[in-house]
């Protein structure tokens, strides 16, 4: 009971707090909305997990024209805004390496899905351009420490082209992170959930009909290609010119296969083609983790929180599939594949930490494999002096529910700390008025 | 000669049956383990003693003789993991004809050969709320279960303790299967609304026509005409004597507070609200007038009805008395409810206890079971979880998973293929890229035709 009202008494001051706060800062009135902002501001005496250089105790970053212009120990404040981070913990921002995030608002309704356009081969359908940079589910995801996403279109065999967006910003423009990959739905053996009830025989057809569909889409791609480099002169054929820019090495190849005979099939088709190609879903690569280092393929992989491809396998087959790619030594990136609930992308990368990848090893593959993978490796993915100050501070490891998230910057700008899930916390933790009017 | 050939055999039949409902009772001793007992805080160094599928005695320096003896030091016991709302080991779930189906009954459908059942066990859940689907505003007679793997009798998976529940189901599934799908009422929430209080009156009528002819047969030498017996109704008449609690799928704030209201009226004091994203905005009622709310750790966005939805759900109830657990509706989640309920401290920083009664003890109080399951108690059944790490980390994996004391899950001992059976028609075994989860509306895919949207995803 003690306890508790201690907790209440905290909880009190805190709220108080926080409603004293922006009144120092800035005066303000009922009601104003708090929106992200730049300057120059001092992370202090926090502990700094760079990723890529160590663990820095009691460090300080500081941030200037949303770049780190400084990661130490002993850092003046001059002009910057101090954020006094004592007993926390300075992380790079989070990557998820496929998500719907941004392309759809409400999943069940065909008027906000704008993830999938009609026809099987439009590879020049462009994520970024559906990207609504004010979806109710970007805040929500992004106090997370989630910062980066991969939006990824689908359905098809070539759904359209993937881009990397940060979140935050209101135009796409502005949220794009620099990095764009043409997906592709390799031909697949798998049912697609466990509801799908073709035959065994229907199965197999679609697969090979699929599979002929692509040789001979490519064949194109590469007869256009070769003619256009040529210099010829050729009618506007938007499908063609996209794929032209993954047969000449412009774009990656964003492969989408999970079964192990498919990855497998995968891999010789990649090799046959001379593409770059990065492999995403790839739910069985456990089975075939060797071969896929061998063909030194990144993967996403995800989400981990996901059941056994097959009955057969053991409970955790999926919480250990990253890791065991991993040990075979293959770069693993995460994803939740998910939308609305893309803030659950540490706790996917926290299960396969846990299932043989080892805490380490997650966080890389969540920040610097992912920047690494993605081609944005200068500018993201740790904590350096130079990169984007695109980072967030923590009570403890992000991976933890347990853990809070205090503050989350993008590209230097400071966002605000609140979506409409903590809004509605606010208003409904003590209603007003509660069971009885007056 | 005849007759007693039919007494024996009818003998011989409830010896079978006796038989049969015995199920297997374990006896064991774990020792040195961190105890969270949810109820009486956490022991440290402690045994525990479980004799004939009880919890025996909580101590230290327990011993017993011929006793299998499990050395837990550095890891956590807590009580079996109890999920409210599930559709494991269910080979049906819908039984979409009608709005009101209080007839039919899940214990029928119950499939004791899914490894859905093991995958719940390698979680550490002991206990399934098996729940018929939310197509129709009433819906049938859920069962509870215990993870009892192994057996290929259904009956020996039921907890025959527990009381029994029905599916409620209100707002977008009703109205879109009914309404929308069929032309038929309901096709809004006023009609949902009016189909479970028409159902209630229904009810009354046929108690009444009951009561006159039991009053009727107490006269000398009448002899009355019974009513036609109806399942359907008298299971309703059961709700209203408060034989059977209600499960109810819902969403929005304004559903669940005309339900309750309904139910005041009705003198209904036996409901539990299930998914109920929108229950923070009446937890007030919630907590005065219900068995509480079962929730969803983080789920929303799937479809209109949750868009305004909030993960700090299961805090603003906690924190406003509302009795809260956190259930899965799906395979997939099953397997983890411990680290869904874990979310509840991201969002909204409940305690340990507070956060570990999500999954346990409130549940069972949900299910009307907490006098025999849901905390670590002497006296209570030994439904208990072993995990390497506190439950509530995300790098907590599962280690060992104790039914009535028997050891169900060993993470020592996890063969590559825990199947019962396998189909003999296959010969290639399936590879499924996700498990659907959201089963509420499984059976129902034929009405989804209708609408030209892919409704097959989040369905819910």
């Amino acid at each position: 009971m003690k306890e508790l009202n201690m907790k209440k008494t905290y909880k009190i001051l805190y709220t108080l707090a926080l409603l004293v706060l922006p009144f120092m800062a800035q005066a303000q009135f009922d009601g104003e909305f708090i929106k992200p902002r730049n300057g120059k501001f001092l992370l202090q005496n926090a502990t700094i997990v760079t990723v890529t250089n160590g663990t820095i105790e009691n460090g300080s970053v500081l941030i200037e024209n949303g770049k780190i212009v400084r990661v130490g120990t002993n850092v003046p404040a001059g002009d910057a805004e101090v954020l006094d981070c004592s007993g926390h913990y300075i992380y790079p921002g989070m990557f998820d390496g496929g998500s719907r995030l941004g392309l759809v608002e409400v999943n069940s309704l065909a008027e906000t899905q704008d993830f999938a356009e009609i026809g099987s081969v439009s590879p020049n359908m462009q994520a970024l351009v559906a990207v609504n940079p004010n979806s109710i589910a970007i805040p929500v995801t992004r106090v997370s420490g989630v910062t980066t996403t991969l939006a990824v279109p689908s359905g098809g065999l070539f759904p359209g082209t993937a881009a990397l967006i940060n979140l935050n910003g209101y135009t796409p423009d502005q949220m794009y992170a620099g990095f764009k990959g043409v997906v592709m739905n390799f031909p697949s053996s798998a049912r697609r959930s466990t509801w799908d009830r073709r035959s065994d025989e229907d199965i197999k057809k679609e697969a090979d009909t699929a599979q002929k569909t692509l040789n001979e889409i490519w064949e194109r791609a590469s007869n256009y290609h070769k003619l256009k480099s040529a210099g010829a002169e050729l009618q506007f054929y938007p499908e063609m010119d996209q794929l032209a820019k993954v047969i000449s090495g412009e774009l990656p190849l964003l492969v989408e296969v999970n079964a192990a005979s498919d990855i497998e099939a995968a891999i010789d088709w990649i090799k046959s083609k001379e593409v770059k190609a990065i492999l995403t879903g790839v739910a069985e690569g456990w089975r075939v983790a060797e071969k896929i280092a061998e063909a030194n393929l990144p993967v996403v992989v995800g989400p981990m929180l996901s059941i056994p491809t097959r009955q057969s396998d053991r409970f955790d087959a999926a919480y250990s599939n990253p890791g065991k790619m991993a040990k075979a030594g293959v770069k693993v990136v995460i994803r939740t594949n998910d939308a609305e609930n893309t803030r659950n992308l540490p706790f996917n990368a926290g299960f396969a930490a846990a299932y043989g990848m080892g805490k380490e090893e997650a966080l890389k593959s969540v920040t610097i494999y992912a920047a690494e993978v993605f081609g944005v490796a200068d500018k993201l993915g740790s904590i350096e002096e130079g990169k984007d100050a695109t980072l967030f501070v923590s009570t403890g490891d992000p991976f933890e529910t347990k853990t809070q998230i205090r503050h989350v910057f993008i590209d230097g700008y400071r966002v605000p700390m609140s979506n409409r899930h903590i809004k509605l916390y606010q208003e409904f933790l003590e209603r007003s008025p509660g069971l009885e009017k007056n | 000669m005849k007759k007693t050939h039919i007494i024996y055999t009818g003998l011989l039949m409830m010896l079978c049956f006796i038989a049969q409902a015995q199920t297997q009772k374990g006896t064991v001793l774990i020792k040195n383990a961190t105890v969270l007992t949810v109820t009486n805080g956490t022991l440290e160094n402690t045994d525990v003693l479980v004799e004939n599928g009880i919890i025996k005695r909580i101590g230290s320096n327990l011993t017993a003789s011929n006793v299998e003896t499990i050395d837990a030091s550095g890891k956590y016991l807590m009580p079996g993991i109890i999920d409210a709302h599930s559709h494991v080991a269910l080979d049906a779930v819908n039984e979409a004809t009608s709005p009101i189906t209080s007839e039919v009954k899940m214990a029928d459908v119950v499939n004791p050969y899914d490894i859905g059942i093991y995958r719940a066990l390698a979680g550490g859940v002991t206990i399934s709320h098996a729940m018929h689907g939310s197509a129709n505003a009433i819906g049938g007679e859920n069962i509870t279960l215990k993870h009892r793997y192994g057996s290929g009798n259904p009956e020996n998976l039921f907890m025959k303790e527990a009381p029994r529940t029905i599916k409620f189901a209100l707002g977008e599934n009703p109205t879109r299967v009914h309404g929308r799908g069929n032309g038929n009422q309901p096709r809004t929430r006023m009609g949902v609304e009016a189909v479970i209080r028409n159902g209630f009156n229904e009810a009354i009528q046929y108690q009444k026509a009951w009561k006159a002819y039991e009053d009727a047969k107490k006269v000398k030498g009448a002899t009355p005409i019974p009513p036609k017996y109806d399942t359907r109704l008298q299971t309703l008449a059961d709700i209203l004597d408060g034989k059977v609690i209600i499960h109810c799928h819902s969403y929005r704030a304004d559903e669940i507070y005309a339900l309750i209201n309904t139910c005041r009226e009705f003198g209904i004091t036996n409901i539990v609200f299930s998914h109920v994203n929108e229950g923070f905005k009446v937890a007030p009622e919630l907590a005065e007038y219900t068995m509480g709310a079962s929730v969803f750790a983080d789920w929303w966005a799937y479809k209109f009805e949750v868009y305004y939805s909030t993960a700090y759900n299961a805090a603003i109830l906690t924190e406003n008395g509302v009795i809260t657990s956190i259930n899965s509706d799906s395979g997939e989640l099953i397997r983890h409810l411990y680290h869904e309920a874990g979310k509840a401290q991201r969002y909204g920083e409940l305690d340990d206890e507070q956060t570990l009664a999500l999954i346990t003890i409130n549940p069972a109080k949900q299910l009307g079971i907490a006098d025999k399951v849901g905390s670590i108690e002497e006296g209570k059944q030994a439904d208990l979880v072993i995990f390497n790490e506190h439950p509530l980390s995300v790098y907590a994996i599962p280690q060992m998973t104790f039914v009535d004391g028997v050891k169900y899950f060993d993470i020592n001992d996890d063969n590559d293929d825990m199947r019962l059976k396998v189909s003999a028609a296959e010969t290639v075994e399936p590879i499924f890229l996700k498990e659907h989860d959201h089963k509420c509306m499984h059976g129902v895919d034929f009405f989804f035709t209708n609408f030209g949207r892919n409704l097959f995803d989040h369905s819910h």
